[in-house]
């Protein structure tokens, strides 16, 4: 029957996605980037929106919040697939306000004035079925998906408005957001990029490489000497992996010396960040905030004789505090560190942030 | 007529030119404008055609005139190869010791731009030509008198003693400029003692790959191919030992500003023992000219440190101190004597004095971070464990070099718990630090510290976190130079090294066929002194503002 079938195939593919994102991490397997796992992400949740079973909107948020939390569970440092949840069930909730026939803005605001005057708390239930709900939500979900396909094409459209010629900029690791907005600046302007190898993964050799194929002049550097190059670059553009709620950033390593280092000589940071970076989480303590990788890419089993006497750490992420960063460039336009506040109320419901 | 005339200039020149050299000696170098270099190097070298063309007439002169001046003179005048040694001691300038041109006569020219930057040409001719008048007529009334060159002299001592020292740049910053590179084509050419064949010259290394625009000026070698496959042997103008040493500074054998230093006075201790002055000779004089080529080859091998510039100083100034009634075998004593002392008292002694002024900055308790591997750092946290002071180390270590490593093993022999990571970690590791300790490859005299590229990224981010910094340093690195960027002055190492293989894929091993893509693997960078919050040195601690009242006592005390 067309039922079950539909139910263990979904069940299949959510199991198949959790797996890969166990295995993903930082970028071996199917799920390459944070743009793919959020089309991925996104894909899923239609299907799922699609094929399971469910009345209302309340169900239906009930088990997307369930499948999310399993989901966040297997890679908790991939921020896109929490994102991508809070996105949907917002896309949900309006949905079922629209249908019901409220304007969104009242049941947004928990304003003071609402709260006093509505006596206690707005309970919103949820529970009313509405026929067109599921091919609303679905129409809305394509749109989100759209969204996400063009944010690389967005963002690298702004790249003219912001590098002019014979500048020298500097970048860190491997982001394929700032690759494109390099490139497309490249079409036209012709200027010079320091990439720094960020170590112990190096991947901003990779970087390089592309960047010099498309005949930009490309100069790798050690990570040790970004203090000593940087009184010669004009602009620092980097990527990052996750955009924090107070306009922190979560990006590799190595991007917090290089924010201080460009702070020190007041030169601008610039981090190109499509939204569905943009997470409503705030930076917090040690052990949730960073993750660690196997040692052994920073001191090898070779030195065997003292690894066993050591402790060594290798950690991926670095946080980079809101006071650094002069500027985001995202597919809806560039911001200020200081609007992040105000695009998360845009994009996900208070509510959600606590899956 | 005219020709002693010129004589007698000449000779009142050298004689005024030994005068000043004392007072440059204590002045030290103040200021280096690149312009002011360029404008004397054109009078210097007008100065040194005329001085060359009078020396070959003089030879054709009576002797007893040279004997008379030999005591004011050039000392490499009497010797065979006098034609090339005024020009090899001109451009002996050039050589790459970023500190002033040893102080001994064989170099009487450098003080000659030192004493006269400001005058134009005009003025300068118009004042030989008044002296030449002067002592023209003074010999038509006193032949022979040595007392109005005196007065000269003297006189332009006076004027001369106020004016500051503007040092010539070294080659080695000069490496887009060819006329320069020319110089030194020739120079290598000439520092072999005539007669031999052209294939027994110091060879000239040439750079390596594409190097980034913005160090146009620098040399880039590849340590594939060291400066010795291209020695024919066996090499009579190059001692072993120092072709040895040479190996071992261009393939990274021996590293680090303490280690190349004592392998150096070693080195030179091995020359000097081997040495014979040869008839007709004198030591002071025969055995520093010998010691100019090996300088030139250690130098291609790998650019002389500030420690190695202060210690061939200091070698040398000793070997020109030599009495010339000195036998050979005490004066070969007498100088080993020397080297060892100087090893003793500035590194040795140095090093254990600031390990007792460091010692009493760690407290129980502390978390230390280290970066690299300097000699000194290790030595204190070795002292400060026997010390029984409880803290723990983390060494923070950078790509390429990973010198790092090694500080870890000695740190966990002696057993001192220690932490490692690299240096794009060093934001997560921070807030556990409570001080910073690091070495200086050179302290310069604007207070700046030069160090392993990576020190500034670490004194940046620890003042970032309020972490102390203490840079320790012996003062036998002080250096007169000033710099501000690490990128007028620096050294390129190879490029090769950045490549790494992971997962079995090289990204970058096709880089020179990439024709816009260069690597760039800098060895040195300077730390701002707002950074760094105390200099431990064997005279006491010190901020980082001192080191010009440190250089000025030295050079007073010398």
């Amino acid at each position: 029957m067309p039922g079950p079938d539909k139910e263990t195939d979904l069940t299949e593919r959510v199991e198949a996605f959790l797996s890969d994102l166990k295995r993903g991490g930082s970028g071996a397997g199917p799920l390459r980037g944070s743009a793919e796992t959020a089309r991925e992400t996104t894909a899923l949740l239609r299907k799922i929106t699609a094929q399971a079973r469910w009345s209302s909107a309340g169900d239906l948020m009930e088990i997307i919040r369930k499948e999310g939390r399993r989901m966040t569970a297997a890679q908790p440092s991939e921020t896109t697939v929490g994102n991508m949840i809070r996105r949907v069930l917002k896309i949900i909730r309006e949905e079922y306000a629209r249908s019901r026939g409220s304007s969104e803005e009242a049941d947004q605001q928990e304003s003071l004035h609402k709260l006093l005057t509505s006596g206690g708390l707005c309970e919103e239930n949820f529970r009313q079925h509405f026929a067109p709900l599921k091919a609303n939500v679905i129409e809305a979900i394509n749109e989100l998906l759209t969204e996400l396909e063009g944010t690389t094409d967005n963002i690298s459209m702004q790249a003219l408005e912001h590098i002019h010629s014979n500048e020298v900029i500097m970048t860190i690791g491997r982001s394929r957001t700032v690759e494109a907005f390099l490139r497309d600046a490249a079409r036209k302007r012709k200027f010079h990029v320091i990439v720094a190898e960020c170590a112990p993964f190096c991947q901003g050799h990779e970087m390089a490489t592309n960047l010099s194929k498309a005949g930009i002049e490309t100069t790798v550097i050690a990570d040790a000497a970004i203090f000593a190059v940087m009184s010669r670059v004009n602009k620092v553009i980097i990527g990052t992996q996750t955009v924090l709620a107070n306009g922190g950033l979560r990006a590799v390593n190595g991007t917090h010396t290089l924010a201080l280092a460009a702070k020190h000589h007041s030169t601008p940071l610039i981090v190109c960040a499509p939204m569905f970076k943009l997470s409503p989480q705030f930076p917090n303590e040690e052990d949730t905030f960073h993750k660690f990788v196997s040692p052994h890419e920073v001191l090898p089993f070779t030195e065997g004789e003292i690894l066993s006497k050591v402790n060594v750490h290798c950690p991926v992420f670095d946080y980079v505090p809101p006071e650094l960063i002069t500027l985001f460039i995202s597919n809806i336009g560039g911001h200020a560190p200081s609007y992040i506040y105000r695009l998360m109320s845009e994009l996900y419901h208070p509510e959600d942030h606590e899956l | 007529m005219c020709n002693s005339c010129a004589f007698y200039h000449f000779a009142a020149v050298f004689l005024s030119l030994n005068h000043l050299l004392h007072g440059y000696e204590k002045k030290g170098d103040i200021e280096r404008a690149k312009s002011e270099g360029k404008e004397l190097t054109k009078e210097e070298k007008q100065r040194l055609r005329k001085e060359k063309k009078q020396q070959k007439k003089s030879k054709e002169k009576k002797d007893d005139k040279v004997i008379q001046e030999s005591g004011k003179e050039t000392r490499g005048d009497s010797s065979a190869a006098s034609p090339p040694q005024p020009s090899s001691q001109s451009t002996a300038q050039k050589a790459p010791s970023a500190v002033p041109p040893p102080v001994s006569v064989p170099a009487p020219e450098a003080p000659t731009p030192a004493d006269k930057p400001a005058k134009s040409k005009a003025e300068l001719k118009a004042e030989r030509r008044a002296r030449q008048e002067a002592e023209r007529a003074s010999k038509q009334s006193k032949k022979g008198d040595p007392g109005p060159q005196g007065a000269v002299s003297k006189s332009k001592a006076a004027t001369n003693e106020l004016q500051p020292v503007v040092k010539r740049l070294p080659e080695h910053i000069q490496v887009d400029n060819p006329d320069v590179l020319k110089k030194l084509a020739k120079k290598l050419e000439r520092q072999q003692t005539p007669g031999q064949n052209s294939a027994k010259k110091i060879p000239l290394r040439l750079d390596y790959g594409y190097k980034v625009s913005l160090f146009s000026h620098l040399h880039q070698y590849s340590r594939k191919a060291p400066l010795t496959q291209q020695l024919s042997i066996p090499s009579t103008v190059i001692h072993p030992a120092i072709v040895r040493l040479g190996l071992q500074y261009s393939q990274g054998i021996v590293a680090g500003s303490n280690a190349r230093s004592v392998a150096l006075l070693h080195a030179f201790k091995q020359v000097i023992r081997d040495y014979t002055t040869p008839p007709n000779e004198e030591l002071s004089r025969d055995l520093v000219n010998r010691l100019k080529p090996y300088i030139s080859f250690l130098n291609q091998c790998r650019p002389l440190s500030a420690s190695m510039g202060n210690a061939i100083k200091y070698v040398k100034k000793e070997i020109s101190n030599i009495p010339s009634q000195c036998k050979e075998e005490e004066a070969k004593h007498k100088l080993l004597k020397c080297i060892e002392c100087y090893i003793k008292d500035k590194i040795i002694l140095a090093a254990t004095a600031i390990a007792e002024s460091s010692i009493e900055k760690i407290s129980d308790g502390d978390v230390i971070l280290i970066y690299g591997c300097s000699s000194l750092v290790n030595h204190i946290l070795c002292e400060a464990l026997e010390k029984n002071r409880k803290f723990r180390v983390i060494v923070v270590d950078s790509r390429p070099r990973l010198e790092g490593r090694e500080a870890l093993r000695r740190l966990v022999q002696r057993g001192i718990s220690c932490t490692y990571v690299l240096i794009s970690a060093v934001s997560y590791i921070l807030p556990e630090v409570s001080k910073v300790f690091l070495g200086a490859h050179a302290l310069l005299a604007n207070g700046y510290v030069m160090s392993r590229v990576g020190t500034s990224q670490i004194a940046l981010v620890a003042k970032a976190f309020n972490v102390p910094v203490l840079v320790c340093c012996e003062t036998y690195k002080f250096c007169e130079r000033v710099q501000t960027d690490s990128f007028v002055s620096n050294e390129l190492d190879d490029p090769d090294d950045l490549i790494v293989t992971r997962n079995g894929h090289t990204q970058l091993e096709n880089w020179q066929q990439e024709p816009s893509l260069g690597l760039l693997n800098l060895v040195y960078d300077v730390t701002p002194p707002d950074f760094v919050d105390l200099v431990i040195t064997e005279l006491g601690m010190i901020p980082c503002t001192s080191v010009p009242v440190v250089l000025r006592v030295k050079n007073v005390d010398q």
